[in-house]
Parts: C-alpha cells; structure tokens; sequence
C-alpha cells in the first residue's frame, strides 16, 4: 500500500464515490477517476503480469502510452478485454480483473517462469518450434503467453455512427501549442476543429499549471473554446485521432463519455499537429518494477486526480521540467528526492521544498512486489515510488503516417518532422519544442492569425542531458515493458545479426505489443545504434501505421454489420409468397422463394419440379436482369459485346447468347429480345446484372460515342413471372390473358385489362415456357390472378430450388456455377460463332489462343450414376479410373430428378465431348464411383416439349 | 482514402471508382491479324508506373468513364476529363 487520496487536490467529484472491484477486491473511487487512478489512490500496486515473463507490473503512466495496466473490464454482464486503465473512466459496478494472471496479479502462480528467463531468450519462439516434437510443447506455451480473454457472449450491437466531416483547419493536441494554433486560425478566418483525446483541453498544462497572458491557463482554454465555436468550429474532447489517410482524410474515434462512442472521418485542408511528446522512462536493473512510474504522469495524477503515487518519492531525472513535478509533489505532501544525472551548474536553482541530488544516476530498484529501495551508487534510499523522465519522445506518428520524414536533432536528443509537408504543419513539444513559450509561438505562427503570439509567466527555459541505457550496469534493464524486451535481449539481436529496426523489432518483438512501442522505441533504437556505433538517423525508425492507439473494432465497422453487411435485394411481392408457405434463401444477392411448405428441402423441391413437368410450376423470376439497349446503333453494340450475332434477330424475336470477357471466357450468358428495329432487352444472370450494364457501358462509351446508343438498368421496374409446364398456356388463359399463337422464342408487348404487359416464350426449363412482365405495380394483381388457376390444373408455385433441377435436366447452365474462370462457349458446345464469325466481338482474339484450342479442355458433359441412393456430390472430382490421380474436371451440379426417377449432373470434364457413353470415376473426400459420361441434357432432347 | 474527380459529377471517394486500363492502348483489330504476343500485351500488360500515369477509370455510381491523369507517388490528381469522341 502506497499511493494515497489527497484530500482536495484534483478535480474528481468527491460527493460521488464509485464502488469497483479489482481482482475480486472492493474499491472504492469517485466520479472523475480512470481505473488507473482509482487503483493508484486505492494503494493497489501490482496490476498486471508481463507478457512473456510474469514479472510484476504496476500502473506506469497516465495516458495511453502505458506498457502496463492492461485489464479486462467487465460492466453491465459482458467483458470487455485489454482495455487501458489509464484511458478507461470508473464507472459504477465496474468489475477490472488483470491480465494474464491467475488467481490473481499479486500472487499469480506462474511468477515461477521469471526465475527460468535465461532459458527464454529473444527470439524464443523462432528457436523452440525448429526442434523437433514442437507441437507437445505449443499448447502450454500459449497458454502461458497472452493478455485479457475474450467474452463469447459479448457481441456489442453495431451502433456506433460513422460521421464525415469537413474543415479548414484540423488542429489535434489541445495542450499549449494546439490551443495558440486553433485560436490563430480562427482569428486568420478558418473553420477550426480541435481535437485532443484528454478528457479535458489544456494537454500538459493541465498539471504544469501555469499563466498565459497574464490570466490563469484555464481562462486561455474556455477563451479559445468560446471563440473556435463561434465561428462555427468543433471541439471534441476524449477523441483519439487514430490515422492519417490519403487525400487530407482522418480517422478519430470519439470515446463519447457519457454516451456512447462514434468515430469521425475529417477531412481536412490543413492540419496543424500538436500531439505533444511522450516522456521516456530510464534504465536501470529491475526498472519494470511497481512503483516506478513517468515523471509528469506522476504529478497528473496529483493535479487532476488527487491520486498521490508514494510517501516517499524519488524522482529520476536529466532534464528541467521534472523540477516542477518535484515541486507539485512536495507540496502536495510526499517526501522527494530528486535526483538529476547532470552536474548542478546545468540545473535550474534549488528549491527549499525538496531535496535535490546532482550527478546522480539510478543504478537499480529493488523490492517485492514493488519498489522499497532505491540504488545510486553512492548508497541506497529508502522509497515507495520511483519517477523517472528520461526526457521526451515528440509525438510524431501522424506525421509520418502522412508521409513525412523526420530529422535527427542532436542538441534536443529526438527525432523531430523535416520541413513542413504542403497539408500538415508540426508545432509544439511534437516539433521538439519542450519550452511553453517557444510552444505557444509555434502554434500562433502555424495557425496564421496576426498580431502577437500568446505569452506565458514564469516558465523555466529547457534543458536536458541525454540519457541511455548504460551496458555496464548489472541487473536486466527493460526496454519494452509490454513486450518483456530487454536490453540483453538488443544485444542478443545485435549478436545474432538482426541489427536492422525492422529486423530487431521483429526478432525480439520491440514495440509490437498494444502499446506499440511508445515508450520503448526509442530506447531500442538508441541502444542498436550504441552497439553497432551507428547514429541514430542510420540505424532509422520503424514504419508508423494507424492506428496510433487501439481502437475498437466494432467502431470501425460501424453500423454495417450482420443484415446491413450486405443487404440483400427483396421482391416486391416477398410477403405474398411467405403467405404461401415460401421458405426463402439468397441467391446471387436476391432473397427469393426456395421451396414451398415445411420439411425435407430436397424432398420438396422434387415434388415441385415433378409438378412442373406434369402440368405447370409457377415463380417469380424478377430478379432477371432486364437492361435497355436502344438507339440507331443499338444492334452493333450488341453484336459487338455478344458471342452470337444479334443484328441478325427480328423484332419480336429473342435469341439465346454469351457476353464474353475480352480474355474468352463466358461471363454471362441469357436472352436479348428484340422489341423494335433499335430497341432490345438484354437478359443478364439475376447476379450479374451490373457487371454486364458496366460492359455494355465501356464498349458503347469507348467505341460507339454517345450518340449511337443508349443502356438503362429497368430490373427493378418490372415484375416477371415465369409459367413453365406443359399446362402453362392453359394458365395464361385461366389468368385471363389472351395470345396469339406464339413460338418458342416470340416476344410480344400488348395491353390486357390497361396492364401493359411484355410476353416472351423463352424457358430456363426445357418445357414450354412463357415470362410475363409487367410494371411491378401491377404484380400483385397478376401474381393472384395466375396463381388462382393452380389448383384446377393441378400446378403449384415452385421455388428456386425446383427451377435448379429442372434447368440441369434439360442441361441449362448457370455462368459461374457450371462454368469457372477459364469456360470458354466453345467448351459449352457454342462452336459457331467462333467457326463462323468474321467480324469483330469481344474476347474473340482470346478463343483462338494456344491455351483456347488445345484439345484437352474442359468441356460440359452430363453425369448418369449415383452415390448409393443419392446425386455424385456436388464438386467431386473425376479421375482417370487406373493411373496416377489426378482432377480431369469436377461435378458443378448434381441433383436427383424425380420426374427422370433417376439422379442426373453436369460437370466439366477434360475432352468430355469425346468421351460421351465412357465411364469415369468421381472422387470425393476419400469415396469414389463410378458414373457413365453422357450429354448434358437428360431431356427433351429433340425439343418437342419446348417448341410444343 | 483518395478523393478522384469524376468530370460529371466531382470529387468523390476512390471507393467509387473502377480501373480499367492505362491510356494508349488501342485494341489491336482485326483479330485474325494480331499475334499471340500483341494481344497478351494488350490483355494483360500494365507499365504500373511510379510517376505521373494517365489511366481509364469508370465512376461506378454515375457508369461514365473518364480519363485520370494522376501522380501514383504523390497521390497528387493533376486532371480528370471524359473520353474523347463522346459528342458523336
């Protein structure tokens, strides 16, 4: 027990305690807290496990930077896991359990695997799994290794809103430099969004304090809000800017508290970064350990949240701004030592509140479970917090994402942007600038307002030594404390050849944990360039990726999830035919009837298709691509974007084709009618509608202008209802519509009972068939005039699954499904065209290649045999009967037909054509058959029942 | 996420757009008189330039398509216009 609740400090609302519990322990904090703070004033040290080593870890920072206090929060019965609990905010009823731990953090029982970490070196993983028998050891090794676990049942609802959004001026980072930037901005005439992921603006100032224009610094931030909203700004506070994108795009994900989150897509014209700097940590032996802690978190969490982290602190430092850190902490009550690696003349003037030591450096930290002493080499202390600030890391991530690259500055020891790119500008303790005034002038400059930069009061100038992590010293110094890397492990990378950052990051996994190397990345990268004698610019960085920090993923699908992943077209009359007993399933994007009634599936396709062949099936086919092609040149754009010659068609009839891709191979295929001598109907596959609107489209707008032709996409204008059967006519006329005598391939448009109506005899079934369209108003209408005939003619409705048996008994294709990616429709046995054809279409040049006229190559036959008393498996493969296995095709439908009471399929089979009444063998997951190739139509074979 | 110009209807996201291939390509016709090399050329072969490129894109949600003239390093958008010819 060691941290403690100061009783005023901080801005947490002490009228409105909280009770949690951490590890099965009652907690209790007040409203304002994070689990982080909570725990540290609740005297909780140890909150966590490390990943690899199970070594002790306590609450390291106050910010999203934090290597450590990774729990599982579980609020309102599901379990949220990694989360950080420096971000997170207590909430009431909050159950915080730590990671990786079991029973518990402070007594977790694989501490054990601590004191056997020489035998778990870098690169662990890579040597153990090449010895032989791995496998045995695998499962316990992962069971070792990991952070929180995973809730199954929860499955947060996909809510959070996705919300795009403009500005002039984005500025992120409301600390000192973003606020003068924002401010200057508006006063130049820009519309300012400000964005800062604290929970309130003012970045460090919020616990340096401190005076700007001669006001307190909160003045200067209500000032700035008032002024940004006014003109029409946003401010957005508790909003992590994740990601930098292409084309001025940014991602933030806003936490939202108190309600729920949302995540944002700005776009901005300029950005201004004032992300600030990170503060890095020291080294020094066991400095992992609880209690150790970054400077200015230390003195944030005193400020703002009355959670003073020891009794007695020492504090760590080579640079100035700790000393007000030092300063904070004493007066609010603990007992500090300082300790400064630089010699006094370097340091800023001693105060009379605390104890200052000079040319002091940390040699090591001991105690259990926590630090309880204090090593220099000239003696020990006696402390319960050690604070370190090793100096500053500026926040630079954003800008790299962006592109930019960065500069080695020697004097201030970091890595600081290269120039300024066209759309971003860094400015701040992000730009390596540490001093407040030089802060705020850089922000006032980069937001181009006139007039005199902000000023602050009494603000120590900065300084800093640098600090590296020291080789000589005993004891293992970490350098990723998430990660468990540390400084022997560089050396051990160094040794073995990994010396590049991105081969170092790799081998020893530096800077991949969540926390993605935020307070580690340096220190790896400076102890590489020691031990290889490079500089810091020629050993590089790593590659910055978004996001900057975790970020949920439900947040970024968004509301597109589950039914509105993907959204599925519906028919306009769904509900009638769920009336009538429809069982529905998508097919190619459409939610359409499968079968009617309750029960075997199959079974009930069988007897739906039996009925069809026996008298008359009636279904919906409106989702048949219906697309206009009209206008003078109307018929050579057909010509030209089908296999089969279309100009030649008279109007009133209707022929079957293929649209080919200029590489040969069949991308569609269906029916174009002819209307009128410029106008036709072009038919696409219910799934391929689109993709061939957007052929025809090309090869009208890139051979044919404008003016020749014109394509429009009516689908979705009409309802289409297919009567198929040898009674189809005799439905037609029950339904009340009189025809003329029509063939097999006639198209009329007429006018019954004021409905218009287009009647083509086309059939996707081999029977007779006739497809009704009419403008889908007037579908309901037709539907129950045609279906009211069923019952004396003894049809029925059929669902989709029985238009699939009857399509593969009369050997109809599905593009996509009994053809792949290499069919081309001489492979169908469409050889004509290709024979005969002798001007331009497209994909022609593509059927005459060596790969098109080989004489192995698939073709579409049909299948007769069985497994046992079922179809060949759909997608079994054949093989030659006696020789080495190999595939000669695959099955690509297989159904039993019970009108031919036998089962039939199709398949694609090498030189098929030629092997008609051969038998072939199909194999499928280790059974085999047999089965006779035959032709792929098992019926009506001479077309009498189609002509009829 | 880049912002491409479509010539109709302005700025919208990349997500909008399709590629179809770069400029300069003519189709080589008649086919009887293309060699097995000319066409895999013109099926298959991209220059995929770091460097400014000119290339025809379709903006799916209009259906026109368009000539971009864009920088691949710098993302940069130098020009969007529509196909030539498309007045006649």
């Amino acid at each position: 027990m060691t941290g403690w609740r100061h009783n005023s400090l901080g801005q947490i609302d002490r009228s409105k305690p909280i009770r949690f519990r951490f590890d099965g322990s009652e907690l209790e904090g007040f409203d304002g807290d994070t689990i982080a703070s909570a725990l540290l004033a609740s005297g909780v040290r140890v909150v966590g496990r490390s990943f690899k080593y199970h070594r002790p870890r306590g609450i390291f920072s106050a910010g999203n930077e934090d290597p450590n206090a990774i729990v599982d929060v579980t609020l309102d019965g599901s379990t949220t896991p990694n989360l950080r609990a420096t971000t997170e905010k207590l909430r009431d009823g909050m159950s915080v359990a730590s990671v990786n731990t079991s029973p518990n953090a402070l007594t977790d029982n694989k501490r054990f695997i601590d004191w056997v970490q020489r035998f778990l070196p870098a690169g662990f993983y890579y040597k153990t799994f090449m010895l032989p028998g791995w496998m045995r050891w695998e499962p316990m090794i992962r069971n070792m290794a990991g952070l929180g676990s995973l809730d199954r049942n929860n499955h947060p609802p996909a809510i959070v809103p996705q919300i795009n959004a403009t500005c002039e001026v984005l500025v992120v980072g409301a600390g000192p430099a973003g606020l003068a930037a924002a401010r200057s901005a508006v006063e130049a005439g820009d519309k300012v969004w400000l964005v800062d992921d604290g929970e309130e603006l003012g970045g460090s100032l919020r616990w340096l304090g401190g005076e700007i224009n001669q006001a307190p610094w909160e003045d200067y931030v209500r000032d700035t809000v008032e002024i940004i909203k006014n003109s029409g700004g946003c401010v957005l506070t508790h909003t992590v800017l994740w990601g930098a994108f292409d084309h001025g795009l940014y991602a933030a994900w806003d936490r939202g508290y108190p309600e729920k989150g949302r995540q944002w897509r700005i776009r901005a014209e300029r950005v201004i970064l004032a992300a600030g700097a990170i503060e890095r940590p020291l080294w020094f032996a066991n400095n992992d350990l609880p209690g150790v802690m970054l400077a200015e978190s230390g003195l944030n969490y005193a400020k703002n949240y009355g959670a003073i982290a020891g009794r007695k602190i020492v504090l760590a430092t080579g640079n100035n701004r700790s000393y007000a850190v030092a300063q904070g902490l004493s007066e609010a009550g603990a007992d500090v030592i300082l300790a400064d690696a630089r010699d006094k003349s370097d340091c800023p003037a001693e105060s009379g509140d605390f104890e200052t030591r000079y040319t002091a450096t940390v040699q090591a930290a001991s105690g259990r479970n926590g630090v309880s002493r204090v090593s220099f080499r000239d003696g020990n202390v006696e402390a319960d917090c050690l604070l370190v600030s090793g100096g500053y890391t500026p926040s630079v991530h954003l800008w790299c994402q962006a592109g930019g690259k960065l500069d080695w500055d020697v004097k201030g020891d970091v890595l600081v942007p290269r120039g300024n790119m066209n759309r971003m500008q860094v400015v701040g303790a992000a730009n390596g600038c540490f001093d407040l005034d030089a802060a705020l002038a850089e922000g006032h400059q980069a937001g181009g307002g006139t007039g005199h930069a902000p000023k602050s009061q009494g603000q120590v100038k900065y300084h800093s030594t640098q600090m590296r992590p020291d080789r000589e010293l005993k004891g293992r110094q970490w350098i990723d404390f998430q990660n468990d890397v540390t400084l022997k492990d560089v050396a051990l990378a160094d040794r073995e050849g990994f010396r590049s950052v991105e081969h170092l990051k790799r081998y020893t996994t530096l800077g991949m944990a969540t926390d993605q190397g935020k307070t580690s990345n340096f220190a790896g990268l400076a102890a590489m360039s020691t031990l290889t004698g490079r500089t810091i610019p020629e050993t590089g960085t790593t590659t910055y990726r978004p996001p900057f920090e975790p970020v949920p993923l439900n947040s970024i699908s968004g509301r597109r999830r589950a039914n509105l992943f993907n959204p599925v077209k519906r028919l306009s009359l769904e509900n009638v035919y769920r009336e009538a007993g429809a069982q529905f399933r998508e097919y190619g994007g459409w939610l359409r009837p499968s079968v009617y009634g309750t029960g075997d599936q199959a079974k009930l396709a069988q007897s739906e298709a039996y009925c069809a062949r026996k008298s008359v099936g009636l279904y919906d086919a409106s989702p048949l691509g219906k697309i206009e092609v009209l206008g003078p040149r109307a018929a050579e754009l057909l010509d030209f974007t089908n296999y089969v010659r279309m100009s030649t068609l008279k109007p009133g009839r209707a022929r079957y084709g293929f649209m080919l891709s200029e590489s040969g191979v069949v991308f569609d295929d269906g029916v174009v009618m002819r209307i009128d001598d410029d106008r036709f109907i072009v038919s696409a596959s219910s799934s391929h509608v689109e993709g061939v609107r957007m052929i025809l489209e090309e090869i009208r707008q890139d051979r044919f202008g404008s003016n020749g032709a014109v394509t429009q996409d009516v689908t979705s204008n009409w309802t289409t209802f297919s009567v198929t059967g040898p009674r189809a006519a005799e439905l037609l006329k029950s339904a009340g519509i009189s025809l003329p005598a029509l063939s097999h391939m006639d198209v009329i448009e007429l006018e019954q009972d004021g409905i218009p109506m287009r009647i083509a005899r086309i059939s996707f079934t081999g029977d007779m068939s006739y497809e009704i369209s009419v403008p889908s108003r007037y579908g309901r209408d037709l539907d129950s005039r045609l279906a009211s005939g069923l019952g004396v003619l003894q049809g029925s409705r059929i669902g989709l699954e029985a238009v699939m048996i009857l399509r593969a008994e009369k050997g109809y294709i599905l593009v996509g499904k009994d053809t792949d990616g290499i069919t081309m429709p001489h492979d169908l046995g469409w050889v004509g065209p290709r024979e005969k054809r002798l001007d331009e279409y497209q994909g022609k040049r593509s059927l005459f290649t060596d790969e098109a006229t080989r004489n192995d190559r698939r073709e579409l036959v049909g299948l007769e045999g069985s497994d046992g008393d079922n179809p060949i498996p759909t997608g079994a493969h054949l093989i030659p009967g006696n020789e080495a296995r190999r595939s000669l095709g695959f099955v690509t439908s297989s159904y039993f037909s019970e009108y031919l009471n036998r089962p039939i399929a199709l398949a694609l089979l090498e030189s098929g054509l030629s092997q008609i009444g051969e038998q072939i063998t199909w194999f499928d997951n280790g059974r085999t058959g047999t089965a006779t190739v035959s032709s792929a139509c098992f019926f009506d074979s001479n077309g009498g029942r189609l002509n009829g | 996420m880049q912002l491409f110009e479509c010539p109709f209807c302005g700025k919208r996201s990349e997500t909008e757009f399709h590629f179809l291939v770069e400029t300069g390509k003519p189709r080589p016709e008649p086919s009887a008189d293309v060699s097995a090399q000319e066409w895999t050329n013109y099926l298959h072969l991209q220059a995929a330039l770091e460097e400014e490129v000119s290339e025809i894109w379709v903006h799916r949600t209009c259906g026109e398509f368009l000539i971009l003239r864009r920088n691949t390093r710098t993302r940069e958008i130098i020009a969007s216009e529509p196909l030539p010819g498309r007045e006649q």
